[in-house]
C-alpha cells in the first residue's frame, strides 16, 4: 500500500513537502540541481569565434574550438565577469579560481578533455531563496566549456541507439557555461520547479544568460536519493536531459517512486546516470561506461590562475540590477499583497513591476494598478502603452467609487487600445456615471422582491444565495452597479 | 667544407643587395636535395613556397623595404610546428597529410623577420625520444658522423644546422630536446625561459615544459634568433607580458666578475672526457676573470623522475585529440570507440604508446597523489633548490649530455638507458629557467662536446655573455 | 611506498588511453613500467609534507583576452582536412556506450 501526500509543514513558511508512504514508511526525497547554462557571451570561453545559436554547421570554429593541434586557450573576460555577476546574485564568495582539464573521449569533445573548474571554482558557498521564503544553498558555480552537438543518422529516429553513423557540428563547441551546483536541500518537485524558475528569472534579469530551455542555453541534470526522513542520505541517481520546468517536476518525482519502489522491494538503489523521457515520462539507465568515473583531472597547464581583485568584484557587485526577489517584495510592499504572490510573481516576471510601482507614485492605487496589469497587460512588455499617470488616474477613480470596477476594466480597454488617454473623458464620452446610493438602494430593494427564495436562503446565512440577489442588480443596472456597494447594501439590510 | 656562413652574414648581404634571397634559398635547397637522402633531417622541402618567399623578399630589398634582422635567411622547422597549407606531422603516422590552417606564432614572426621556411625537419615522433630513432619516418643521421644518432628529440634540425644546409633551424626542448643534440651534432641550441617564446601553433608534447628555440653555429646567431621569436604573445597564456628579449647587444661584455656555480651534488654518470671538457670550460671562464662558486642543487638528482611522470601525464592528455575525428588518420571501424582504438593504435608509435600509458597511469585514480601529485612537489623543491643556488652564483655550468653521439640501436631496447640522455637538461625545463648548450672541445672518436650554461628565468642575456666566452675560449 | 602495478591496471590504462594491447604487449608493458615505475621510486625517500605542487612555472595570473569577435576558419578549408565528412559536419561511426 502506498499513498502520497502533499503537506504544508513548518508553520510559516508554504514550504511544499513530497512524501510517499511505502510499506508503513514514511520516505522523503533529497534533491540537487545542477544546472548548466550558456552565457551571453559574444564569443567563446577560450577563442575569438561567435557563441551564436542556430548558425550554419561548422562555420564558429577556429583552432581552439576544433582542438586542432598547437592550439591554445585565452580565457575570455566577459565570461569571467559573468560568472562573477551570477555568484554574486546567489550570494556566493568569490575566489582564486583554476581550471583542470577532465580527460574523456567522446566525439563531441575535440580535445578528449573539457576545460572546466574542478577543485578552485569561481564561486563558492551562496544560496538562493525561494519566493516563498525556501533557502537553497549554492555550493558552487564555476566555468566550463560546452561540447559540439552530435546528429545520430539512420536507425530509430535518430536515437543513438541503433543509429548508423554520427555527425558532428562544434559550433557549440567552446561556448562558455556556467554550472550551477545546488546543495542537497531540495525536498520537493514543486520547490525543484520553484528554484529553476527563480534560477533562469536571476540569469534573465542579471543578463548571465538567455537562459531558454528550449534552445538548450539552460540545462538541468538532477541529484536524486530517497531516505526516511533523518536517516543518512540514500544513493543517488543523477538524471540527465530535462528540458523543461515541467519535466524537471515530473522527473524527479518518477525518479524517487523508482528508487522507493526498489527499495520496497528488497533491492538497493544503484549509482548511476539515468535519462529523462519525456515521451514516456521515466527515466532510462545510460549503460554505464567502465571507465566513466576516472577523469584524470589535473590543472590546465595551458591557462593561469582567476584571481579577481576586489575592486573589479565591487564594480561588477554595483553593476548588478535589483533581482527579482528584491522586486517582488518592493512591489508587495506597494500593493499590500504577499511577495509569493500570483500577481506580484507574474508582474515582476513580466518586467511590469517598475509600471506598477510608478501607477502608486503618480498618485494611483497601487493594488488596484496591479490587479489591472495583470489582467489587461499580459500582451504589453516591461514598457506598457497606457502612461501610468492615466492608469494612476483611473484607479483612483475606482477607489473613489467614480466608477465601478467593471467600469474601469472597460476604460482600461479604451486606454490600451488608444495608447493612453484621460479616462476621466473616457468615463463621460461612455456614459458612466456611478450610482446614488438611493438609486442603488431602490435597485437592491427591487431584487429582493423579484427573488424571494434567494433573499430567504440569504438571511438563514447561506451566502452562496447572494449572487442571485447581485446578478438581479447588475442586470438591472446593465453593468454600472458597483458590486461591492451592493454586497454591502444586501449585508445592511440582512443585519438590520 | 666552406666556412660557416652566418644568419647574421647571410642577412647582411641579402639587405644590402649583394646576394639575392633566392640565390640562397636555391642553395639551400639544392644542398638539401644533394646530401639528404643519407642525412635524412627533412621530413619535407617546401621548395616552392621558400622560392616564392624568397622572391618577395627580393622585391622588398629591391623596393628599398627592409625584410628584417633575418633578412632573406633559410630556416628549417622542426615538424612540429605549424605551417599553413605545408604538411606538419610530428614524425608521427596518425597525422597522416595533415595541413594546418594557421601558422604557429613563431612561424609568423620569423616570417616578420624576413626569415624563409625551407624545410620541415624530423623528430622522435611527438618529440619523445633522444636520437631521433622514434621517427614514423625512419631516423636522421648525425652529419658528423652517420654510424651515430643526431640526439634528439629535435634532431632533424640540429642535423639541418649540423650539416650546413641552413644556418639556423628551430627546434622545441621539453626536457633537453635542443641542447643534447646541439651537443651531439656540435652547434649551439638554446632553450630560453618557459614564457618567453610562444608555444602557440607548436603541437604540444608537455604544455608546461615545452619551449622553442634556436640551433646555431654561433651564439651571435642564436642570440638574434631568440631575439626574433621572443616577445609577448596575447595568443598564448603563460606567455610573459613583456618585449622581445634584449641578447645581442650584451654578448661582448664578457664574463668578468660573473659567479659561475659548480654543482656540487649533480648527478655523476658523464664520460670521463665529457666531465674534463666542462673543468676545462670553468678554467676558461676563471681565466676570463669569472669567479667559480661551488653551489648545491639537492633535488637535481630528483628531476629525471619528476619529470618522466610529469610530461607523460600531460602528454596523455595532449594526443588524446588525435582520435581520427576531425583531421589526420583514422582507422575505419564499426564504432566509436574502437575507430579511436584502431586509429591510436597504429597512428602512435611505441615510445608514444609508452609515455602515453605511463602518463594515464600517473593520472589516473587511486594513483595521481603517489605519482603525479609527488611528482609535481619534486618539481617545486627543485624550482626552490635552483633559486637558493642563484642566490650565490649568477649562471651554473653542467654537462649538456652525459656522453658524445651514440651508435644507432644502442639505447633503443633501454627506454630508461635512453631517458638518462637527458639528466642534465631536464631540471630546467622543470624549474622554466633558461639553458643552452656551447660546443667545447671533442670527446670520444673526436665527437663534439656540448657545455650546458644555465641562468636564472629572463636572464637570457647573461647566460649569452658566458656562451659567447665559452665559444671564444673553446678548445 | 608506491602501489605495486597489475597487468588488470595496466588493461585499465590502456583502455583509458584508447590503446589496443595485445596480450604479449600488455605483458610486456606491464614488465615494462613496473620497471620504470621501480626506478622512479627514488622520490619515494623524499619529505615531502607541506610542498607546494608546481604545476607550471608561470607566475602570471588573469590573463584574459577581450569579448571581441576574431577571424573564424574557413570550413572547406577544415573539412577537407577531415578523415569523413557528411553534411558539412565530422562524420563518425555509430557511438556505442549510451542508452541501452
Amino acid at each position: 500500500m502506498t499513498a502520497d501526500t502533499e503537506s504544508r509543514d513548518e508553520p510559516g513558511t508554504s514550504r511544499d513537502t513530497w512524501t510517499h508512504e511505502s510499506n508503513g514508511l514514511v520516505y522523503e526525497m533529497v534533491v540537487g540541481l545542477e544546472v548548466h547554462v550558456e552565457l551571453a557571451t559574444a564569443t567563446k570561453l577560450f577563442s575569438a569565434s561567435p557563441n551564436r545559436f542556430g548558425d550554419e554547421p561548422n562555420t564558429n570554429i577556429d583552432p581552439v574550438t576544433l582542438g586542432l593541434p598547437g592550439a591554445l586557450p585565452v580565457l575570455n573576460r566577459q565570461a569571467v565577469e559573468l560568472a562573477m555577476k551570477l555568484g554574486l546574485a546567489l550570494n556566493c564568495a568569490i575566489q582564486r579560481s583554476t581550471f583542470a582539464r577532465k580527460n574523456y573521449f567522446y566525439p563531441d569533445m575535440p580535445k578528449a578533455y573539457q576545460i572546466s573548474q574542478y577543485d578552485e571554482p569561481i564561486n563558492v558557498d551562496g544560496w538562493l531563496d525561494l519566493p516563498d521564503g525556501f533557502r537553497v544553498g549554492i555550493e558552487r558555480a564555476h566555468l566550463e566549456e560546452d561540447t559540439g552537438k552530435t546528429t545520430h543518422v539512420g536507425g530509430a529516429g535518430g536515437r543513438i541507439h541503433g543509429s548508423d553513423f554520427s555527425l558532428v557540428d562544434f559550433n557549440r563547441a567552446g561556448v562558455p557555461l556556467l554550472e550551477i551546483v545546488s546543495r542537497p536541500d531540495i525536498r520537493s518537485p514543486d520547490q525543484a520547479k520553484a528554484y529553476v524558475s527563480e534560477l533562469r528569472a536571476i540569469l534573465e534579469a542579471t543578463g548571465v544568460s538567455d537562459a531558454k530551455m528550449e534552445e538548450g542555453s539552460m540545462r538541468v541534470d538532477a541529484n536524486v536519493s530517497v531516505r526516511l526522513p533523518g536517516a543518512e542520505f540514500g544513493t543517488r541517481c543523477e538524471i540527465k536531459n530535462v528540458n523543461s520546468v515541467r519535466s524537471v517536476g515530473r522527473a524527479i518525482d518518477y525518479e524517487a517512486r523508482r528508487q522507493i519502489a526498489l527499495i520496497d522491494g528488497g533491492e538497493s538503489v544503484v549509482q548511476q546516470t539515468r535519462h529523462w523521457d519525456e515521451n514516456e515520462g521515466r527515466t532510462h539507465t545510460l549503460r554505464s561506461k567502465e571507465d566513466a568515473d576516472d577523469y584524470r583531472y589535473f590543472l590546465e597547464p595551458d591557462l593561469v590562475v582567476v584571481d579577481p581583485d576586489p575592486e573589479w568584484i565591487e564594480r561588477v557587485r554595483a553593476s548588478l540590477p535589483p533581482l527579482p526577489a528584491a522586486r517582488r517584495s518592493a512591489l508587495a510592499e506597494a500593493t499590500g499583497d504577499a511577495p509569493d504572490s500570483e500577481s506580484v510573481a507574474i508582474a515582476v516576471e513580466r518586467g511590469q513591476d517598475d509600471y506598477v510601482l510608478a501607477v502608486g507614485a503618480a498618485g494611483g492605487d497601487a493594488a488596484r494598478g496591479l490587479t489591472h496589469v495583470k489582467q489587461a497587460f499580459a500582451d504589453e512588455g516591461a514598457d506598457p502603452s497606457v502612461p501610468a499617470a492615466d492608469l494612476a488616474k483611473l484607479t483612483r477613480m475606482e477607489a473613489d467609487g467614480v466608477v465601478t470596477a467593471t467600469q474601469a476594466k472597460q476604460i482600461l480597454a479604451d486606454l490600451i487600445e488608444r495608447g493612453g488617454g484621460d479616462p476621466e473623458a473616457i468615463a463621460a464620452e461612455r456614459g458612466f456615471e456611478a450610482m446614488e446610493t438611493d438609486e442603488l438602494e431602490g435597485m437592491v430593494d427591487a431584487a429582493i422582491a423579484a427573488e424571494p427564495d434567494a433573499w430567504t436562503k440569504f438571511r438563514a446565512g447561506e451566502n452562496k444565495a447572494m449572487g442571485a440577489l447581485v446578478g438581479h442588480v447588475m442586470k438591472a443596472s446593465r453593468g454600472q452597479a458597483d458590486g461591492k456597494a451592493v454586497s454591502a447594501l444586501l449585508q445592511q439590510k440582512k443585519n438590520a | 667544407m666552406t666556412a660557416p656562413t652566418t644568419a647574421i652574414d647571410l642577412a647582411a648581404s641579402v639587405r644590402s643587395g649583394e646576394t639575392t634571397c633566392a640565390a640562397v634559398v636555391d642553395e639551400a635547397i639544392a644542398e638539401i636535395e644533394a646530401r639528404d637522402g643519407e642525412i635524412h633531417a627533412f621530413n619535407h622541402v617546401a621548395a616552392d613556397e621558400a622560392r616564392s618567399r624568397a622572391a618577395e623578399i627580393d622585391a622588398m630589398v629591391a623596393d628599398g623595404v627592409d625584410p628584417g634582422p633575418l633578412a632573406g635567411v633559410p630556416v628549417a622547422l622542426k615538424d612540429n610546428m605549424c605551417t599553413r597549407g605545408v604538411p606538419t606531422t610530428c614524425s608521427s603516422k596518425i597525422l597522416g597529410d595533415w595541413r594546418p590552417p594557421y601558422d604557429a606564432t613563431v612561424v609568423t614572426r620569423l616570417r616578420e623577420a624576413g626569415a624563409v621556411v625551407v624545410g620541415k625537419t624530423n623528430l622522435d615522433e611527438f618529440a619523445m625520444g633522444s636520437s631521433t630513432e622514434n621517427s614514423a619516418f625512419g631516423p636522421t643521421r648525425n652529419p658528423l658522423d652517420t654510424s651515430r644518432v643526431p640526439g634528439g628529440s629535435s634532431g632533424g634540425s640540429a642535423a639541418a644546422v649540423a650539416a650546413r644546409y641552413v644556418p639556423l633551424s628551430f627546434g622545441s626542448d621539453t626536457g633537453g630536446s635542443i641542447r643534447q643534440p646541439a651537443a651531439l651534432c656540435g652547434v649551439v641550441g638554446v632553450k630560453p625561459t618557459y614564457g618567453a617564446v610562444s608555444r602557440l601553433g607548436l603541437i604540444a608534447f608537455a604544455s608546461s615544459l615545452d619551449q622553442i628555440g634556436p640551433f646555431t653555429h654561433t651564439v651571435a646567431d642564436a642570440a638574434l634568433a631568440t631575439e626574433a621569436i621572443s616577445g609577448h604573445d596575447p595568443g598564448d597564456s603563460t606567455s610573459i607580458e613583456r618585449g622581445p628579449l634584449d641578447i645581442s647587444r650584451q654578448l661582448d661584455v664578457g664574463v668578468a666578475g660573473l659567479r659561475v656555480g659548480r654543482i656540487t651534488d649533480l648527478p655523476t654518470g658523464a664520460d670521463p672526457d665529457v666531465v674534463e671538457r666542462l673543468d676545462e670550460a670553468f678554467e676558461a671562464l676563471a681565466v676570463a676573470g669569472a669567479e667559480i662558486v661551488d653551489v648545491e642543487v639537492p633535488a637535481f638528482t630528483y628531476g629525471l623522475t619528476a619529470y618522466y611522470l610529469v610530461a607523460p601525464a600531460e602528454a596523455s592528455s595532449n594526443l588524446a585529440r588525435f582520435d581520427g575525428v576531425r583531421f589526420g588518420a583514422r582507422v575505419n571501424a564499426a564504432d566509436t570507440n574502437a575507430m579511436y582504438m584502431a586509429t591510436r593504435s597504429e597512428g602512435f608509435g611505441a615510445e608514444v604508446k609508452r609515455r602515453i600509458m605511463l602518463g594515464t597511469y600517473a593520472l589516473s585514480a587511486g594513483y595521481y597523489d603517489a605519482y603525479y601529485g609527488r611528482a609535481l612537489k619534486v618539481r617545486r623543491r627543485i624550482a626552490d633548490d635552483f633559486a637558493s643556488a642563484y642566490a650565490s652564483c649568477d649562471v651554473m655550468l653542467t654537462p649538456t649530455s652525459p656522453s658524445v653521439a651514440f651508435e644507432f640501436g644502442s639505447k633503443t631496447d633501454d627506454p630508461l638507458a635512453m631517458y638518462l640522455c637527458d639528466t642534465y637538461t631536464i631540471p630546467s625545463n622543470l624549474s622554466g629557467d633558461p639553458g643552452m648548450s656551447v660546443p667545447f672541445g671533442t670527446g670520444e672518436h673526436g665527437l663534439p662536446v656540448g657545455v650546458q650554461v644555465l641562468a636564472p628565468a629572463l636572464e637570457e642575456a647573461r647566460m649569452f655573455r658566458v656562451a659567447a666566452e665559452l665559444e671564444r675560449s673553446a678548445p | 611506498m608506491s602501489p605495486p602495478l597489475t597487468r588488470d591496471d595496466v588493461a585499465k590504462v590502456a583502455r583509458l588511453a584508447r590503446l589496443e594491447l595485445t596480450d604479449d604487449e600488455l605483458d610486456s608493458a606491464t614488465a615494462e613500467l613496473t620497471k620504470m615505475l621501480a626506478h622512479f621510486a627514488d622520490i619515494d625517500a623524499l619529505d615531502l609534507d607541506g610542498v607546494e605542487p608546481m604545476n607550471n612555472p608561470t607566475h602570471l595570473a588573469n590573463v584574459m583576452r577581450d569579448d571581441v569577435e576574431g577571424a573564424t576558419l574557413d570550413r572547406d578549408e577544415v573539412l577537407g582536412e577531415a578523415p569523413s565528412v557528411e553534411e558539412e559536419r565530422f562524420r563518425v561511426p555509430p557511438i556505442i556506450g549510451l542508452d541501452e
